[in-house]
C-alpha cells in the first residue's frame, strides 16, 4: 500500500478507536456521579437545587474528556494534518 | 464536510477576510443590544409593566441569586462578566433554529475568546479583590506546586474553550450527517437535543467562570469566619 492509503486509513481507524476507548471511561464516570446524585436527592429533596447545580458542573468536568477525544476524532477525519501535508507533496 | 464557520468566507479584502463567524457573532451582538435597548427605552417601576421588561427582569434577578448562592458574596460585581458571558452564549446557540444561522460559538476562535475572557478576569478580579495577595495561592501548599498550579490555570482555560466548541460542533455535525441518512423527521429531533445543550453549555460556561472566580476571591473571607467558628467550637462537632 502507497503511503497515502497508508495515512488514510490508520487515521480512520485511529479515530474510530479514540472515540471508542475514550467514551467508555467518560460515561462510566457520569452513570457513577448521575446515581449517586439521584440517590441523594432522594435523601434530601431539599438540598436539590445545590445538588443538581453540582451534578451539572462535576458532569461538565467529566465530559471533557470526551470530548476531547471526539475533538481528536474529528480532527483525524476531517481536517488531518498528516493527511495534507502527503496529498499537498503528491500532488506537487 | 466543514467543521467550524470559519470556513465560510463572505468577503475577501487582502489579508481581511470577513468569515461566516464574525458575521453571526456581530448578528447576535447587534440582536442583544437592540433587543435591550428597546426594552430598556421605557422602563416602568409600577405594578403594570410590560413583558419584556418583565422577561428581562426575571433573566437578571435569576442570574444574580444564582452568582449570590455561589459566590457567597455581593453579586454586583460579578453580574456583568458573568450574565454576558451567559447571555451571549445562549442566544448563540438558541438561535440556531434559524435556517441559515450558524452559531458562531462552534468555532474554535469564539470559544477561545471567551475562555480567553474568563482567564484574564479571573487574577483581576482576585487583585481587585485581595491586593497583591492574590499571587499566594499560587504557592498555597508549597512554593514546589507553582508549576502545577500554573498548568492548572492554562488547562482549564483550554477545557472551557473546547468543551464549549466540541459540544456546540458535534450538535450541528450530528444534524448535518443525519440530514444526509435520514432527512425525514430524526433531525428536528437531534435538532432539539441540540438546543438543550446548547442551554446548558451556556449554563455551565456561566458557572464555570464563576466557580474559578469564586475560588480566587473567597480564599481570604472564608478565613476570618472559620476561626471565630472553630473558637465556638461549631466546627469541631463535624
Amino acid at each position: 500500500m502507497d503511503n497515502i492509503g497508508l495515512i488514510g486509513t490508520i487515521s480512520i481507524i485511529a479515530s474510530g478507536l479514540t472515540i471508542a476507548i475514550g467514551s467508555i471511561g467518560p460515561a462510566l464516570g457520569e452513570a457513577r456521579a448521575l446515581a449517586q446524585a439521584l440517590s441523594s436527592i432522594a435523601q434530601q429533596p431539599d438540598e436539590a437545587n445545590t445538588i443538581t447545580r453540582t451534578l451539572f458542573v462535576g458532569l461538565a468536568m467529566v465530559e471533557s474528556t470526551a470530548i476531547y477525544c471526539f475533538v481528536v476524532a474529528i480532527i483525524l477525519i476531517f481536517a488531518n494534518p498528516f493527511w495534507e501535508h502527503v496529498v499537498s507533496k503528491a500532488g506537487g | 464536510m466543514r467543521i467550524s464557520p470559519d470556513a465560510i468566507v463572505f468577503f475577501q479584502w487582502g489579508p481581511v477576510s470577513l468569515n461566516a463567524t464574525i458575521v453571526f457573532t456581530w448578528c447576535v451582538m447587534a440582536l442583544m443590544v437592540l433587543g435591550s435597548w428597546l426594552v430598556t427605552r421605557r422602563l416602568s417601576v409600577e405594578t403594570r409593566l410590560s413583558r419584556w421588561q418583565n422577561l428581562l427582569e426575571v433573566l437578571v434577578t435569576g442570574i444574580r441569586d444564582e452568582i449570590r448562592e455561589i459566590s457567597g458574596q455581593d453579586s454586583w460585581r460579578y453580574l456583568p462578566f458573568v450574565g454576558t458571558l451567559f447571555l451571549f452564549i445562549a442566544v448563540s446557540n438558541l438561535l440556531s433554529i434559524v435556517p441559515g444561522y450558524e452559531p458562531p460559538t462552534g468555532s474554535l476562535s469564539t470559544t477561545a475568546a471567551l475562555a480567553a475572557c474568563v482567564f484574564v478576569a479571573v487574577p483581576l478580579y482576585g487583585i481587585s479583590q485581595k491586593g497583591f495577595s492574590y499571587f499566594a495561592q499560587y504557592v498555597r501548599p508549597s512554593v514546589f506546586m507553582l508549576p502545577f498550579n500554573i498548568m492548572g490555570e492554562l488547562s482549564r482555560t483550554l477545557a472551557l474553550a473546547v468543551r464549549l466548541f466540541g459540544n456546540v460542533m458535534s450538535g450541528t455535525m450530528i444534524v448535518a450527517i443525519l440530514l444526509a441518512i435520514t432527512p425525514l423527521i430524526f433531525p428536528i429531533v437531534m435538532q432539539a437535543l441540540g438546543l438543550l445543550t446548547g442551554l446548558i453549555q451556556a449554563y455551565i460556561f456561566a458557572i464555570l467562570a464563576m466557580v474559578y472566580i469564586a475560588a480566587a476571591t473567597r480564599a481570604q473571607r472564608q478565613e476570618k469566619p472559620a476561626n471565630q467558628q472553630v473558637k465556638k467550637g461549631a466546627w469541631t462537632n463535624g
